[in-house]
């Protein structure tokens, strides 16, 4: 019954958070709502007994990646009345996309083919079971090769990331290295006569 | 109880409002951006539900992954953004349009 509850609390929550995020007129706004929306999704992730994927969302949607958007819009001080220019050119058209996708999603949800009889029974694992631990235990065997390849992909990003934003200051001094390791004697010495 | 077709309802409707913030936000790269990540968390919310209700914990390490892609994007994406607005003080859609496409 509690549980119950809470379900439809935090889905609720979750959808009017993604409409706020949509219609705010202000992309800091947008930012706000999206934070709300990660934490009313961990709320149902919690329901669904995946503790460790749910302070993760937090820690790493919230903690780091919703701080990165503010930076970048506090960063460019973007001119907001002409971003909404052209708002509703395109509602029709992604109006009628987005309710056929929706009914779509919805009937496909609906219609019981998801659904066995043992998942209509899926039962709350007890205190004992340790969600994070069980993770670790699969993540690290089964799926280690996964694991390390989504390492690499964090590292290629954060290069790629400081690579784009990165810019040769033109008021400063570098060294050149191959131009130092190069130079002969005869470049910087000259012999004179007295 | 809750059945897993609702949790299957929720992800769809932040999933289309995801697609409808696409097509309504043309002009802000940002808000773009925002509404990928809406889209991956509805994504995001089916994986956990029908991990939950098959009693399989694949669901879960799915996430992980698409959790790890999903800020690599957001980082790489963003980092263009600001190289662009540092060219064209600007990021608006329409005025990326240097490859003409």
């Amino acid at each position: 019954m509690l549980e119950t509850v809470f379900f439809y609390l935090f889905g609720g929550l979750a959808v009017l958070a993604g409409m706020g995020v949509v219609l705010a007129h202000n992309t800091m706004h947008s930012v706000m709502f999206l934070i709300f929306c990660f934490f009313n999704a961990a709320g149902l992730f919690f329901l669904l007994d995946a503790e460790f994927i749910g302070i993760i969302l937090i820690l790493i949607y919230v903690g780091a990646v919703m701080v990165l958007f503010m930076f970048v819009i506090m960063m460019l001080d973007v001119n907001r009345a002409k971003l909404r220019e052209g708002f509703l050119q395109y509602l029709p058209m992604g109006g009628i996309i987005a309710v056929i996708l929706l009914v779509e999603l919805i009937a496909s949800a609906s219609s019981g083919v998801f659904v066995s009889d043992e998942m209509v029974q899926a039962v709350h694992l007890g205190q004992e079971v340790n969600n994070t631990v069980e993770i670790g235990k699969e993540l690290y065997t089964k799926y280690l090769l996964g694991f390390e390849v989504a390492a690499i992909i964090l590292l290629v990003a954060l290069v790629g990331a400081i690579v784009l934003t990165l810019r040769e200051r033109k008021d400063a001094k570098y060294q050149n290295i191959s131009a130092q390791v190069n130079t002969r004697k005869e470049d910087r010495l000259r012999k004179v006569k007295m | 109880m809750v059945p897993l077709s609702a949790y299957l309802v929720v992800a769809a409707c932040l999933f289309s409002l995801g697609v409808i913030g696409l097509f309504l936000n043309r002009k802000n790269v940002i808000t773009i951006l925002m509404c990928i990540e809406l889209m991956l968390l509805a994504v995001n919310i089916n994986f956990v539900a029908f991990s939950h209700f098959l009693n399989d914990l694949a669901g879960q390490i799915f996430v992980f992954f698409v959790l790890t892609v999903a800020a690599s994007e957001v980082a790489v994406g963003l980092a263009i953004l600001v190289a662009f607005y540092r060219q064209r003080r600007s990021i608006d859609i329409e005025d990326i349009n240097t490859l003409q496409g």
